[in-house]
């Protein structure tokens, strides 16, 4: 149950440089260079809400949209906010100059190909924020890159027209039809993967889509990483919240945190079954589940 | 561990340069400093390594360790509450000889002091991972072992053992037997109790050296908008800085029960919503010897070595040379309001 760390992790107050709604979201860009120079993509950083004071105590954690380690600012690191709750509508509303403290990066970022691989990279909703910035590293290695975005309506689409300069080809669903082809990201997945002969799909977005991008990509023989979006209460590994079954090198089934063993995973090693209506029960292979039975 | 007074000079104050001796002494654990990290909000250190080095802590405490390994319960195992949290791990670990091996080995090479937290499912379980610790190689970071009986009793219907001061006592007599004697140990109360000073003193009198206070509240969070309880273990435990007020009363009557007579002197390790220092000076003038900071770690992970920094400073500003001054204060100004 052990993941590795790096020697020191920046906590930072970082200084809001913008803060710009883009569809139903809000795209912010917050300085902070010790956080920007280190950042890999899939990796995150974990956001105190409300002040010093604040009466939500928890970490608000996202995913890294994109850096810019080299910005004339100072190093900046973009996130992507929806703003559902306390938390996030504080951050929404922040204005340039603002403070807020993050810390980051955190988890393990997505493993890139060592050949260069034709990918295809799914996102859901405003999941999709951090595959921009993978796409451009896959394409620097050669890789070709296909993109489908997905989302309930137009509205809840991100980054359709950063998609066009980043991949190769761009697909869009929604399941309105509002967008592109009415329908789910896996309708047209297998036929973008075949299309393009991926050798790997890189998917982000709510839990039921990264069980049907890994059922599609490991259909069509490809390998399927996925970056979760379990809630978590600190990211940084000692809350002991954000677990979910996988399987190990072992074949052993661990409940494993997601903010340090993840976020980003291999869809085959992720025991999708054990996830329903909102719950995630421990399967009974699990290590350690045996024990639970007393209480 | 041959220096064990440690001075704190104070960085925020107008008196730069002043020192307070934050030495504590519990029950024959000597310590530099009083904070550490309160069980189960820290992991097993690696993960708070890399925000500051945890040798500084007076001592790291242990996420508590039973027999077998634990997968915890299912998710989602945690719901944000005003000023707190809600949490159900269900006590998540790798066992006890996992954890000797690894865990107390790692915080060995790293010169952490180490506070070992204990549990079991039965009074013998208790014994049996006391055992473990006591003869692993790296048994001398350990300065002190916790004893958690906030958990269920598997012979008693799952009634947590800190709720009946004869199962308490059947615990902490049978861990004590398994440690060498300079070990102290501490037992960590529930404050879901009708009196706590009845079960600490089963605790003490059954051989605790000490006691920590307090343990997470037992609460239920609905989600409104699935109507149905949020965490899956359907209860879970209250804490964070709106149960601060319960830690300050409960550390408040032992003590007065202990400068009463009621029940022996013992050493309090104050627990329970401690954000800043000031927050942990009520905890001290209340009868705290020493401070564990938990929830207030996942909004700040350097947040015990900050407040150690505030306290000592408030400390410094209300007067004291020395923490161990401060300890149980409020006691002696009662005749002020009345």
């Amino acid at each position: 149950m052990s993941g590795t760390f790096p020697e020191r992790t920046p906590q930072v107050t970082g200084e809001l440089l913008s803060n710009r709604r883009v569809g139903a979201y809000h795209q912010l860009t917050f300085v902070a260079p010790d956080v920007a120079e280190v950042a890999e993509p899939g990796q995150f950083v974990a956001m105190a809400v409300g002040g010093d004071t604040s009466a939500n105590l928890l970490r608000r954690c996202f995913s890294i949209h994109q850096v810019s380690p080299r910005d004339p600012d100072g190093g900046t690191v973009d996130i992507v906010v929806a703003a559902r709750g306390a938390g996030t509508r504080w951050l929404t509303g922040l204005s340039a100059h603002d403070g807020v403290n993050i810390i980051g990066p955190l988890g393990r970022a997505f493993p890139l190909p060592e050949e260069p691989v034709a990918a295809v990279l799914v996102g859901g909703g405003y999941g999709s924020a951090p595959l921009f910035w993978l796409a451009s590293i896959l394409k620097e290695r050669g890789c070709h890159v296909e993109m489908v975005l997905g989302a309930a309506t137009t509205k809840r689409l991100f980054g359709v027209a950063e998609a066009g300069g980043a991949a190769d080809g761009v697909t869009v669903t929604t399941d309105d039809g509002s967008t592109g082809v009415k329908g789910w990201v896996s309708d047209v997945l297998p036929d973008v993967i075949r299309r393009s002969q991926a050798g790997v799909v890189y998917g982000c977005g709510p839990m039921a889509m990264l069980r049907s991008i890994t059922d599609v990509a490991t259909a069509e023989c490809a390998i399927a990483h996925v970056a979760v979006e379990e809630s978590m209460a600190c990211g940084v590994g000692v809350c002991m919240t954000c677990v979910m079954p996988v399987v190990g090198d072992d074949g052993l089934t661990r409940m494993v945190r997601s903010c340090v063993e993840g976020p980003t995973f291999r869809g085959d090693r992720v025991r999708w079954e054990a996830f329903d209506n909102g719950w995630c029960r421990v399967p009974e292979d699990a290590l350690g589940a045996a024990a639970m039975r007393g209480h | 561990m041959a220096d064990v007074t440690e001075t704190v000079t104070t960085r925020d104050t107008t008196t730069v340069g002043a020192t307070i001796d934050m030495s504590v002494d519990l029950a024959g654990m000597r310590l530099p400093n009083p904070l550490m990290t309160a069980s189960g909000c820290a992991a097993n250190g690696k993960e708070l390594h890399r925000f500051f080095d945890i040798a500084e802590l007076g001592a790291f405490v242990t996420k508590t360790v039973m027999r077998d390994p634990r997968s915890g319960r299912g998710t989602p195992r945690m719901a944000e509450t005003p000023s707190g949290m809600l949490n159900s791990i269900g006590l998540q670990g790798p066992g006890i000889d996992v954890f000797v091996r690894e865990d107390l080995a790692w915080l060995k090479s790293v010169g952490a002091r180490v506070l070992a937290s204990v549990a079991g499912s039965t009074a013998g379980e208790y014994a049996a991972v006391a055992s473990v610790l006591s003869q692993s190689e790296a048994f001398d970071a350990v300065v002190g072992v916790e004893v958690n009986i906030s958990c269920p009793n598997v012979a008693n219907r799952g009634l947590v053992f800190a709720c009946d001061p004869l199962a308490s006592a059947d615990v902490i007599a049978l861990v004590r037997e398994k440690l060498p004697r300079h070990i102290p140990i501490f037992a960590k109360l529930s404050p879901d109790v009708t009196d706590i000073v009845e079960i600490a003193r089963a605790c003490v009198e059954a051989g605790a050296d000490g006691l920590t206070m307090i343990n997470t509240l037992l609460g239920m969070v609905i989600d409104t908008d699935l109507l149905r309880p949020q965490v899956a273990g359907v209860t879970g435990g209250l804490s964070g800085p709106a149960i601060r007020p319960v830690a300050v009363r409960a550390i408040w009557q032992v003590r007065a029960a202990m400068l009463d007579g009621r029940i022996p002197m013992a050493p309090i390790i104050g627990v329970g919503g401690v954000r800043t220092g000031d927050d942990a000076l009520q905890l001290v003038a209340a009868g705290a010897s020493a401070i564990q900071v938990g929830t207030a770690i996942f909004n700040d992970p350097s947040a015990p070595i900050r407040v150690n920094r505030e306290l000592a400073a408030a400390l410094q500003d209300k007067g004291f040379a020395r923490l161990s001054d401060a300890v149980g204060v409020a006691h002696t100004r009662l005749d002020q309001v009345r």
